[in-house]
């Protein structure tokens, strides 16, 4: 339960981070919170031969919202997002998902961006930034580059995030006016991993019928299962629309395995429940926030 | 601040800790925990898990709580850490410590920093918590005696000492 020895770099500047990324090449790994590398690390789950620490670079705990949506530094902890005033009114999503996201005292170390280089199937933060459509910026010492989040995440821990990449920031779009959105989710305690987990995003039209909805499910697959439903659901009001379709549309998509905490039919059969239970709350507050805007 | 190179390299580092300037070499693999207990003599903070769940090396960073297993005593080289030894005034119980106490928030006690340190910050920001706020905050914690019920009683015992106090 100890890590493994490791060559410690602790850079003081971006350009130094990137040179000792690219030096170290495949066996280099990024340390910002280590609230998910360091467990591995004690486990002995992985051995990389260079950490670099990033904890020592400055301007990268930036918490940046505007009406298009919310940058998210690589150092900005979840707890800091998850107070953030500016970042809840730009993207509200983003705080309703980062209250599911383990304990508050890992949300104090923890980071967004560190969730979402991690890529976990189970976790909040990845199906958070695919149901937006977000994207990641990579940068290294050949230059900065984005990828969309249908593109970022891989597999189960796996991003798209390559040897000598510095993931340095993340940004989570905004949904257009009359928009809502929810993440509920089922763990066996509250701040464990969910055994399944569903974010969804609901947006009226001028007469309050539905113009899009989409999901995006959690530990149900290798990434983030996103389903847009808005054909589905059909233009009309969310009082109508045939929920039970709904779920049982999303519940064709996923392709949930059983393990010790749950079968797979008990996935499928959760998510379908967390399906409707997510969209009617996102409907709910997308009636509600346009009837308060108008 | 190398004595060697490569992995087995030692860094030379200084932590206030409960107030005090410690200058300790570690190498770099050293967990935050361990340097408190092994290096710093400060077996208050107690190690259960090592891997972030049980709550038990909870210690406060910059004087918000975080995991000292989860992370290395170099990356907050320069910081201040706070340990269940610093919560004390003068030799005097804290108001968390004393409702712990007062509520039996505690049995074998090998929880007990843990909750203490996380309880001590939860408090200091919400002074009037509601249950649920209660319950959220000691979630991460994990006691295998009390039932937790005590626990819930001290926090809000806390927040009663704390108010009388201060009014």
């Amino acid at each position: 339960m100890k890590p493994p020895p490791f060559d410690y770099h602790r850079p003081a500047r971006l350009g130094e981070a990137l040179r000792s990324l690219a030096e170290a090449g495949a066996h280099g790994k990024v340390l910002a919170g280590g609230q998910s590398l360091i467990p591995l690390l004690n486990m002995r789950l992985a051995a990389p031969g260079h950490l670099v620490d990033i904890n020592g670079l400055t301007g990268l705990d930036t918490i940046a919202a505007d009406t298009s949506g919310v940058r998210v530094g690589a150092l900005a902890r979840h707890a800091a997002v998850e107070r953030s005033g500016s970042a809840r009114a730009a993207q509200p999503l983003l705080a309703q998902a980062l209250r599911l996201v383990a304990h508050p005292v890992i949300r104090n170390r923890g980071t967004v961006v560190g969730s979402l280089v991690h890529a976990d199937p189970s976790a909040e933060m990845p199906a958070v930034l695919a149901l937006l459509g977000g994207s990641v910026r990579l940068a290294s010492i050949g230059g900065e580059r984005d990828v969309a989040a249908a593109d970022f995440f891989v597999g189960p821990l796996e991003s798209a995030c390559l040897p000598g990449e510095l993931a340095v920031s993340a940004f989570f779009p905004a949904l257009p006016e009359r928009s809502g959105t929810a993440f509920c989710e089922v763990a066996r305690r509250h701040g464990d991993y969910a055994v399944a987990g569903v974010a969804a995003s609901v947006t009226l039209d001028e007469d309050f019928r539905i113009s899009a909805a989409r999901v995006a499910c959690v530990s149900v697959g290798p990434v983030p299962v996103v389903v847009d439903v808005t054909g589905v659901c059909g233009r009309r009001p969310p009082a109508s629309v045939d929920w039970d379709g709904v779920a049982r549309a999303v519940q064709d998509r996923i392709e949930p395995e059983g393990d010790i905490h749950a079968t797979a039919a008990y996935r499928r059969h959760l998510t379908g429940v967390l399906v409707t239970r997510a969209l009617r709350g996102a409907a709910r507050e997308a009636a509600d926030g346009g009837e308060g805007r108008a | 601040m190398s004595e060697t190179t490569g992995a087995h390299r030692t860094h030379a580092i200084t932590l206030t800790v409960n107030g005090v300037l410690r200058e300790v070499t570690v190498p770099a693999r050293r967990l935050l925990s361990d340097c408190l207990r092994h290096d710093l003599g400060l077996t208050g903070t107690h190690v259960g898990c090592e891997h972030g769940v049980c709550g038990a090396c909870t210690v406060l960073l910059d004087g918000e709580p975080v995991r000292s297993c989860l992370t290395f005593a170099v990356t907050v080289d320069g910081h201040e850490i706070t340990t269940v030894e610093g919560l004390a005034e003068e030799g005097a119980l804290s108001p968390v410590q004393r409702a712990f106490s007062e509520c039996h928030g505690l049995q074998c006690g090998f929880c007990t920093p843990g909750f203490l340190c996380t309880v001590t910050a939860f408090l200091r920001d919400n002074r009037t918590p509601t249950e649920e706020e209660v319950l959220e905050a000691v979630s991460g914690n994990l006691c295998r005696c009390t039932g937790y019920q005590n626990i819930i009683k001290a926090v809000h015992r806390a927040a009663e000492i704390q108010a009388e106090e201060s009014g």
